[in-house]
Order: structure tokens, then C-alpha cells, then sequence
């Protein structure tokens, strides 16, 4: 038998016979898509309130009295865990990853749909086992979401009894349906594209949730041993991260074992990690910043090295976690170079949204509103990782609240902008429906302002010495009372942001009944999945016949063309490919010495 | 439009923020001023960039918002402007790492004449150990720890024999000399911060980590723990005083060798019974408690935390203003001679028969349980009998009007807020994340289930 590629082989799909098959045990990748992106807002609403709940306590220390220290550990390290892995993974590889690469590589499905509908119904299993731990026991672990032992094992910290095993459990289930999602998305992107589509002619959503995958493929695998061996730790009395300790004053049977050792394994998947948020983030808001600026991306073959690039140097700079951890001081030499190293190809890409701007034709519109906002909020997170990344100026800085307020800028906010641009960019796809502009707009600036007035502030509380992690201030002669007035100010913005989220829920909901039909390519769009018969796409996305794809996704504004944007699968007998005006980063040899 | 208009605004206004904000690095207190310079050079290159980038960003987005007629140019690539631009990146990032990495390797090299010390971080407390006149610490190890030996110091090593020992959090430091501090912990993760010397590091259970630094300012300076230990986290606090060789010299002679800790001879209890009768005036026979008295029951109270507050009461760092049922304590503690008189009488009360006192207060058991097992128990134990490691006392079977006392005195700060009271200032911060009376009475109604 003759070989057929892929991408070109009749794709077996599981039609749907009923409304349980075709919305709950769904097999296809975009009702999958939201039933992720679904659960993950959801969870993230709950490490929202909790993070809340912290301000109310930080702002007000003696008037609420909301929650005790105990609840305090509590919500810091049940919010940092949700936000980071249950919500923001989850939703930019199982939300946006699900739903974009088919219809943006121009195929049917993923490749394996059965293990991508396992993948979700995996990983709501985790989110449950972890808000389990919300029910038994002491409560979920209060260790911070890094979990150090030998800390998160011993009767000093809350949960250290059941909390800890659900966590450890979650993220390792976690982790299962992650890969059954990951190897889809891979295999989907390497294997699935239409005819003409080339790696170099993929849009950067898809080049930025490719890499991202390809990370955390890696990377999770060293917090999976990590947890199990904490779990091993844990319950059957081993000490692999477990030296000789005392707790509440009785010695423990451990001996021997390296609490260094699992910091080590835990950035090894952490920092990866910031970048399986971010490269997504980078690719998708590429993508919004290119069509709404009615202008090519800037530096196309340059974006691609630079999430490549990106995603190589992460493995080797997870130490830039552990300057003060107690390791040899001389791994800071390394970890600090590798570290500032990776600011270069981050800085490129900063420049490359910046020039796509320029010489634009800019609409500024909601989703473009959240993105242009997100360069402001990256450059400022971005920068003050300068700050930490120098091993010198780690020491002062490191555990203040100057940490919290630079990763909250740069994988918070600003993921969390390119979220919010992405979802109003492609609701129209997803929901046949136009979302309201105007309430749209009153969510950027409550969000983008609010936040800003939350972290700008808070880094110079870290340049004070304020502690993270404290429950209260109490008395220091350093601190002066106006750090507290801040701090009231803060959970003040604080509240406001929170609130402000309403504006998203309400404008989703509303306008999906009542907004404005959308046009199949409202935003003039050249990427493929605009150019799908039906708007949302039917199961299997496209008509009888695959897309043929002709030139790469950005062309907009081409001289001489009939619009102001060209279609990927737009033939050459239409629309020219290959002239003085025609750019393909995939065919124009002349300038691929890059 | 307006955005581009925000944008700039918020340049101009971090800008701003940035010079007016009255929160900045604390006054250094240490020769560490090449890391205030490596900041600095920090901020003005990333600075720049802020600036430069956010400013260009606001302009294209103010010129080339879209109007009728206006069209957008088509530039897929620039070769030469992107690598002008990686270059200039790259130099902007060697100007900030060379520096930083030339500091960095002063603090590797710790300079030779430097006089070490060990700090000792347990939940949730600062010890610290100093060499003696062989300028040597002995070894030590976290089995070894008992409570007469709190930093397990190994008592076959000749070299820690001489080692001065100081339990409280409170250590000095002599101005301009090179320090090495050795960091140990006897259970988790903690850190030795000290905001005016700049350099901080965890404190590891299983290894000794360093660093190093030379004060160059007198003065007194908080110690905080920065990292997550526990839930007491934020209430591991200490001090680090810096004196002038002299005022060193005095402070260190007076610090008992570990030697002489461990040559104390045995508290006397028949001698403390041979003064006790002022005690049972008030307290009862058997050290049962009064409460038509205020006096609380002493009896079960571990001998450790008697004598402290005995010392404390003697030296006026309790029944301060406000108590003025601890202003009573002060001349009885008087009538104690010295520290052996006290040490004898703390034997004495433990010896006494501990009987349950009778429960006054009624509360939320359930509430109760729960905030206890949540707050209370990680440092008063499950059963609430306490322990020297985290420096808690008994409370179970104890006075329960008292208990609420002392918490109302905690929470208001007639306890535990004098600076020299080390342990009770964790209490203030405890007392006031309770909501009031009515947990305090809930918690105690528990502590009465635990006899």
C-alpha cells in the first residue's frame, strides 16, 4: 500500500449521536477545548477569592479577621498552586492549545481525539482531588505552593496530614492527563497539516502552545518523582528529602536525606514551567497584535527562534530559584549568566510586537486593548527580572515582596491580559456571537489600571524588606506604619480587580445570547481557522475537502493585493505567493541566512 | 488614543512614584555598598528601556491608529535593525551581569580573617554560637539535641567546649570586623535576614550554608525569618546588636561557655520548698491557684518557664505598666537571691502535685478544637502540655481564667511587647489574629477537655 501521510489520511471521527456524546463525552477537540478552558476559570475563581481573602487580612490585619494564620498558609499556597498549574496551564494547553491547533493546522481533529477527551476528564479528576482537600483532615497543606519539605511533612504546618497527600496525588494525576493532552498537541502540530503548510508557515499561536508542550513534556516528569518520592516520604517513612529533624521537639526516624535535592527537582519543572505559561501567551498575542494592526508580524522567523530559543534555555537556568536555597554559591555564576542570557531573545520579541505596531494600521478594539496592554505589563515584569535574576541582587530582593510583585507582573497580569485579548479575539469563532465592545473596554482598563496600581507599589515594599509569606507585619523598627497604609491600598485595588472580573463573566454570558451575530472573519483574519465554512466549525472543522495552504498566516497589507489581507488558503491564481512583494519565511531562501 | 495617552501616563507616573516613594532600602548597616551599586546600575539601564520602549510603544499607537485612507506598511523583516537591536540587548545585559557577577564573587570568597559565628534556627527561634578562645566551633549535630543541649553540640569534641552559648534571639556583633555567620537548622527551612546588611541565606536541616558581611554601623537590627517555616513563620524574630569591640568583649564574657552549661549543677527543690511558703500565701500550699486572688495555679508548670518568668518578673520585663497583677510578682521574684535561688524554686513548683485546676470558663469546645489544632497546637503540642523545643508552656489543667488573662494582656500589649520579653512577642501576634474573648474562651473550654 501506498504511503499517505497523515495529514492526508480520511480521519475516523467519532460522530456524536446524542447530547451527552456530543457536549460531556465529547472526542471533539473544541467542545473539549471549553470544557477545559471551563474548569480551569472556574478553580481560578476559587484561587482568586483566596488571594482575596489574603489581602482582606494583609490590609486590615485586626478588623476582619477573616482567616487565622493557619488559613493564611493555607489560601498562599492553594492559590499559587491553582493559578499556576490548574488554571493558567490548563487553560492556555487545553483551552487555547485544543482548540486552535487543528483548525489553525488546517485538520480535522487532533490526531488521537479519544485520548484528548481522557485527557480533560483526567484532569477534572485532579482539580476534584485537589479541592478535596478543602474537606478533610486539617484542611489542604499550608506549605507554599513550592512545597519544600522537610517543612510540608511536619506537624508545624497545616495539612501536613492529609492536605499534602491530596496535593502530591492531584498534581501526579495532574500530570497523566496533561501528557495524553501534550503528546495530541505535538503530534497534531507535527503530523496534522493541511497540504502547504510548512512549519514556517504556522501562525505563532501555534509555534508558541508547540514549544510550550514540548517543554512541560520534559518537565513535568520531574515533578512527578519529585511528588512521588514526597508521597513516599510522606507515607512510608523514606528520607529521600528528609535529614535528621526534630518536630515539636521529638527527633523524627529520618536521617540522610536532601531538602536541597527536591528544590532542585521542583524548578527543574518550575521554571520551565513560567515559560509553558508564557510562550502560549507570546504566540497567541503575537497573533491578535498582527491582525488588529492590519500588519505582517514583525520579524517572523526571528519570533520562532526566539519561543525556540526561549524554550531551550529554561531548562538551564531553574537554580535562579535557589540563590539563597543553601547550594554550592558558585552554581550562581552559571545560573545567573544562563538566566540573564535568556533576556535577550524575550527582549527581541518585545521589540518585534513593538515594530509590528509601528507603520501599522492599528484597531483599537477590546482584544487589541488587552494585548497592547500586555507588552506594557511584560516589559515592566520582564525588566525587573533583571533585578532577580543577578545573583547579587537576589539577596537583598529574594522573599520580599518585590518576588511577589515581579512574578505577578510577568506570568499574572500579563498572561492573564493575553487571555482575556485571545478570548475576545476568537469569541466571535467559538460562539457564532460578537461580545460587547464597550463593556469589554471597562474590563481592560478596570483590570489593566487595577493591577498596576496593585504591583507597582508592592515592589517597593520588597526594596523596604518587607517579608512575603508574613501574616502580619507585627513590629519591626524598619517597617514603618505607612507600609501598612499601603498595604491597605493595595488589597483596596485589589478588591476592585476582583470585582471588576464580573464585567468578563456578564459580556461572556450576555452576548451569548444576545450579542451581535458574527461574521464567519470579522476581523479580516488570514490564519485558517477564520476560514472555516461555518462559524463555530462543525465537527471535523472543515467541509468535504481539506484547506490547501499557500503562503504564510500574515499577510496583511500586502501592496497590491485585492484586500487589505490575504487568507492562507488563498491560490496563487488569486493572489500571487512568489514575487518582489511576497514574503514567505518558508520559500524566501534569499533571506532565510538568518 | 487614550491608550497611547495611559501609556505615557504611566511612564511619567512610575517615573514619579519611583523618586517620591518613601519606600526604599532601609539605611545599609553593613560594607555591602557594591550591591546598593549593582542596583543602581540595574535601574538605570532597565530603566532606560522602560522608558524608551513604553514611550515608542504609546507614539506608534497614537500615529498609527487607524483612520480612513491610512494603510498599513507591509515589512515582513528587517535584517539589519534586528541585529543592531540583539547587539545592543546583549550589551545591555553585560553591563548589569559583569558588575553583578564581580560582587557576587566577593560574597563567594569569604576573606580570610573573618571570625565566624553559628546561627541556629529551630520553630520558632533564633540561637546563635560563638567560638571561644580557640577561635574554633565544635561540631554539632540536630541528634544530639537535648534540652540541656539545645544545639546538639557535640560533647566529645574538645573544640566546642569553650563555645559561648546564647538561647535567646538577641546576638551582638563588634563593628568593622569580617563575620562569617554558619547556618543550621534543627528542623526546617529558615532564613537569617537582616535588612540593613543586605545578604540573607536559608538556613538547611542536614548542611551548613554561609554567608558573610562587615558591619560598619552600631545599632540595633531586626533578624526575620524569610522563608516559609511553618505557621509561625511570621513570628520568628530576633536581634542583632552592634557594639564597639568593647562594649563586644563585655557583652560576649558574660555569654555562658557550653562547658558551663553543661557543668550546672542540679536545681535543689528542697531548697526552692524552703521559700515557697511566701509563694503559698497566694498561689496555695500545693501551688494550686487562687482565683479570689488572682494568683494562677503553679503546680505541673514545666521548671524552664517558670524560671523565666521568675526572671523576667525580677528584672521587670513582665508586671509592667498596666499589669497590676503582675506588678505584685515584681518584689516577691525579689525575695529570690539569685539564679540558682530562682532555678531551685521552679524545680520545686514542677515537683508539686499537678492536679487538674478546676474550669471557670465555658465556651465553643468545637470552635475551639478547631482553632487550637490550627494555631495552638504546632507550638503547645496536641495536648497541650508544651515544650521547651518551641518554648511553650503547659496550658492543659491549668488556670483557664488565668489563660484568658493573659491573652487579653498579650492582645492589648501589656505582655509581651517589652524588648527584652524574646518569646512573648509571638504571643501579641497570635492573641491578635484571634477575633476576641469569645475564641479565647472557646479555646479555653478545649484546653479544659485535654486534662
Amino acid at each position: 500500500m501506498a504511503y499517505v501521510p497523515l495529514a492526508d489520511q480520511e480521519q475516523e471521527l467519532h460522530h456524536p449521536h446524542s447530547w451527552v456524546t456530543k457536549y460531556v463525552w465529547s472526542q471533539d477537540h473544541k467542545v473539549i477545548a471549553i470544557q477545559y478552558a471551563v474548569t480551569a476559570i472556574a478553580v481560578g475563581v476559587v484561587a482568586l477569592v483566596l488571594s482575596l481573602m489574603m489581602r482582606m487580612q494583609l490590609g486590615f490585619p485586626e478588623t476582619f479577621n477573616l482567616i487565622d494564620p493557619s488559613e493564611y498558609y493555607q489560601a498562599v499556597t492553594m492559590h499559587g498552586m491553582i493559578m499556576v498549574v490548574y488554571l493558567l496551564t490548563a487553560l492556555f494547553m487545553g483551552g487555547f492549545g485544543n482548540y486552535l491547533i487543528p483548525l489553525m493546522c488546517g485538520s480535522r481533529d487532533m490526531v488521537f481525539p479519544f485520548m484528548n477527551m481522557l485527557s480533560y476528564w483526567v484532569y477534572l479528576l485532579s482539580v476534584l482531588i485537589l479541592m478535596a482537600s478543602f474537606f478533610v483532615g486539617e484542611g489542604p497543606t499550608g506549605g507554599g505552593w513550592t512545597l519544600y519539605p522537610p517543612q510540608t511533612n511536619l506537624a508545624g504546618t497545616p495539612g501536613h496530614d492529609s492536605g499534602i497527600v491530596l496535593m502530591l496525588i492531584s498534581l501526579a494525576v495532574f500530570i497523566v492527563a496533561f501528557t495524553m493532552g501534550g503528546l495530541n498537541y505535538v503530534v497534531t502540530t507535527l503530523q496534522s497539516r493541511c497540504r502547504g503548510l510548512t512549519m514556517m508557515r504556522l501562525p505563532l499561536s501555534v509555534w508558541g502552545i508547540f514549544v510550550a508542550t514540548c517543554l512541560a513534556l520534559f518537565a513535568f516528569p520531574a515533578l512527578l518523582v519529585a511528588a512521588i518520592m514526597m508521597l513516599f516520604d510522606t507515607l512510608l517513612g523514606t528520607s529521600f528529602f528528609m535529614p535528621a529533624v526534630i518536630e515539636s521537639g521529638t527527633p523524627l526516624d529520618h536521617n540522610g536525606g536532601s531538602p536541597v535535592l527536591f528544590q532542585h527537582l521542583f524548578w527543574f519543572f518550575g521554571h520551565p514551567e513560567v515559560y509553558i505559561v508564557a510562550l502560549p501567551a507570546f504566540g497567541l498575542v503575537s497573533d491578535v497584535l498582527s491582525v488588529h494592526a492590519r500588519k505582517n508580524i514583525f520579524g517572523y522567523r526571528m519570533m520562532v527562534w526566539a519561543i525556540i530559543a526561549i524554550g531551550a534555555l529554561s531548562f538551564i537556568v531553574w537554580a535562579h530559584h535557589m540563590y539563597v536555597s543553601g547550594m554550592h554559591p558558585y552554581f550562581g555564576f552559571f545560573f545567573a549568566t544562563t538566566t540573564l542570557i535568556i533576556a535577550v531573545p524575550t527582549a527581541l520579541k518585545v521589540y518585534n510586537w513593538v515594530l509590528t505596531l509601528y507603520e501599522g494600521d492599528i484597531r483599537l478594539n477590546a482584544p487589541m486593548y488587552f494585548a497592547i496592554g500586555f507588552i506594557f505589563t511584560f516589559i515592566h515584569g520582564g525588566l525587573t527580572g533583571l533585578f532577580l535574576g543577578n545573583v547579587i541582587i537576589d539577596l537583598p530582593l529574594s522573599d520580599t515582596y518585590f518576588v511577589v510583585a515581579h512574578f505577578h507582573m510577568v506570568m499574572g497580569v500579563s498572561p492573564v491580559l493575553v487571555v482575556f485579548a485571545a478570548i475576545y479575539h476568537w469569541y466571535p469563532k467559538i460562539t457564532g456571537r460578537m461580545f460587547h465592545e464597550g463593556m469589554a473596554k471597562l474590563h481592560f482598563w478596570c483590570t489593566f489600571l487595577g493591577t498596576y496600581a496593585i504591583y507597582l507599589p508592592m515592589h517597593y515594599l520588597g526594596f523596604l524588606g518587607v517579608p512575603r509569606r508574613y501574616y502580619a507585619l507585627g513590629t519591626t523598627d524598619f517597617i514603618p506604619q505607612s507600609a501598612q497604609d499601603l498595604n491597605t491600598a493595595i488589597t483596596i485595588a485589589a478588591l476592585f480587580v476582583g470585582a471588576s472580573q464580573l464585567l468578563f463573566f456578564s459580556n461572556m454570558l450576555w452576548s451569548l445570547r444576545n450579542g451581535k451575530k458574527a461574521d464567519p472573519n470579522p476581523w479580516g483574519a488570514a490564519s485558517l481557522e477564520w476560514q472555516t465554512a461555518e462559524t463555530p466549525p462543525i465537527h471535523g472543522n472543515w467541509g468535504a475537502e481539506l484547506p490547501t495552504v499557500y503562503r504564510w498566516a500574515y499577510d496583511y497589507s500586502v501592496p497590491g493585493a485585492h484586500k487589505d489581507f490575504i487568507p492562507q488558503n488563498t491560490p496563487e491564481s488569486i493572489e500571487p505567493t512568489m514575487d518582489e512583494q511576497h514574503f514567505d519565511p518558508d520559500l524566501d531562501k534569499s533571506k532565510a541566512d538568518l | 488614543m487614550v491608550l497611547a495617552v495611559v501609556i505615557f501616563l504611566l511612564v511619567i507616573g512610575s517615573i514619579i512614584f519611583h523618586f517620591a516613594s518613601p519606600w526604599w532600602f532601609t539605611d545599609i548597616a553593613a560594607d555591602w555598598g557594591l550591591i546598593d551599586l549593582t542596583i543602581t546600575i540595574t535601574f538605570i539601564v532597565t530603566g532606560i528601556v522602560f522608558v524608551l520602549i513604553n514611550v515608542f510603544l504609546a507614539w506608534c499607537v497614537y500615529k498609527y491608529r487607524q483612520k480612513p485612507g491610512h494603510k498599513a506598511v507591509y515589512e515582513p523583516e528587517n535584517h539589519k535593525l534586528e541585529v543592531i537591536l540583539s547587539v545592543v540587548t546583549s550589551i545591555g545585559v553585560i553591563a548589569m551581569l559583569a558588575p553583578g557577577l564581580f560582587v557576587w564573587a566577593l560574597f563567594v570568597n569569604v576573606p580570610d580573617n573573618a571570625t565566624e559565628y553559628e546561627v541556629m534556627g529551630q520553630q520558632w527561634q533564633w540561637a546563635f554560637r560563638y567560638p571561644g578562645a580557640d577561635g574554633q566551633l565544635g561540631t554539632a549535630d540536630t541528634q544530639l539535641v537535648t534540652e540541656s543541649n539545645p544545639f546538639g553540640v557535640n560533647p566529645e569534641d574538645p573544640n566546642g567546649q569553650d563555645d559561648k552559648i546564647v538561647l535567646g534571639p538577641e546576638m551582638h556583633l563588634p563593628i568593622d570586623k569580617p563575620v562569617k555567620a554558619n547556618l543550621r537548622s534543627n528542623d526546617v527551612l529558615h532564613n537569617y535576614t537582616v535588612a540593613q546588611f543586605r545578604v540573607k541565606m536559608d538556613l538547611v536541616p542536614g548542611l551548613i550554608s554561609y554567608l558573610w558581611f562587615e558591619p560598619n554601623k552600631v545599632g540595633r537590627y531586626d533578624i526575620l525569618c524569610e522563608e516559609l517555616c511553618g505557621i509561625g513563620h511570621f513570628v520568628m524574630r530576633g536581634a542583632v546588636v552592634v557594639d564597639s569591640q568593647a562594649d563586644y568583649d563585655v557583652w560576649l564574657a558574660q555569654q555562658p561557655t557550653f562547658a558551663e552549661t553543661q557543668a550546672m549543677v542540679a536545681a535543689d527543690p528542697a531548697s526552692g520548698q524552703a521559700q515557697y511558703a511566701v509563694c503559698a500565701s497566694c498561689h496555695g500550699v500545693q501551688g494550686e491557684g487562687n482565683i479570689a486572688l488572682n494568683a494562677p495555679k503553679l503546680a505541673g508548670q514545666s521548671a524552664w518557664y517558670t524560671e523565666r518568668q521568675l526572671n523576667y518578673f525580677k528584672t521587670g520585663v513582665r508586671g509592667g505598666e498596666g499589669d497590676t497583677n503582675g506588678q505584685m510578682m515584681a518584689p516577691m521574684a525579689n525575695m529570690l537571691a539569685d539564679a540558682n535561688a530562682v532555678r531551685n524554686m521552679a524545680a520545686y513548683i514542677e515537683s508539686l502535685p499537678d492536679v487538674p485546676a478546676a474550669p471557670t470558663v465555658t465556651g465553643d469546645v468545637e470552635n475551639g478544637a478547631s482553632i487550637y489544632n490550627r494555631n495552638c497546637a504546632a507550638c503547645h503540642l496536641d495536648n497541650a502540655d508544651g515544650t521547651w523545643y518551641t518554648d511553650a508552656p503547659k496550658l492543659s489543667g491549668m488556670s483557664d481564667w488565668y489563660f484568658l488573662t493573659q491573652l487579653q494582656n498579650f492582645r492589648t500589649g501589656i505582655r509581651g511587647l517589652h524588648s527584652n520579653d524574646y518569646y512573648g512577642e509571638q504571643m501579641v501576634s497570635m492573641a491578635t489574629a484571634m477575633s476576641g474573648i469569645e475564641e479565647y474562651e472557646d479555646v479555653a473550654a478545649y484546653i479544659n477537655t485535654l486534662r
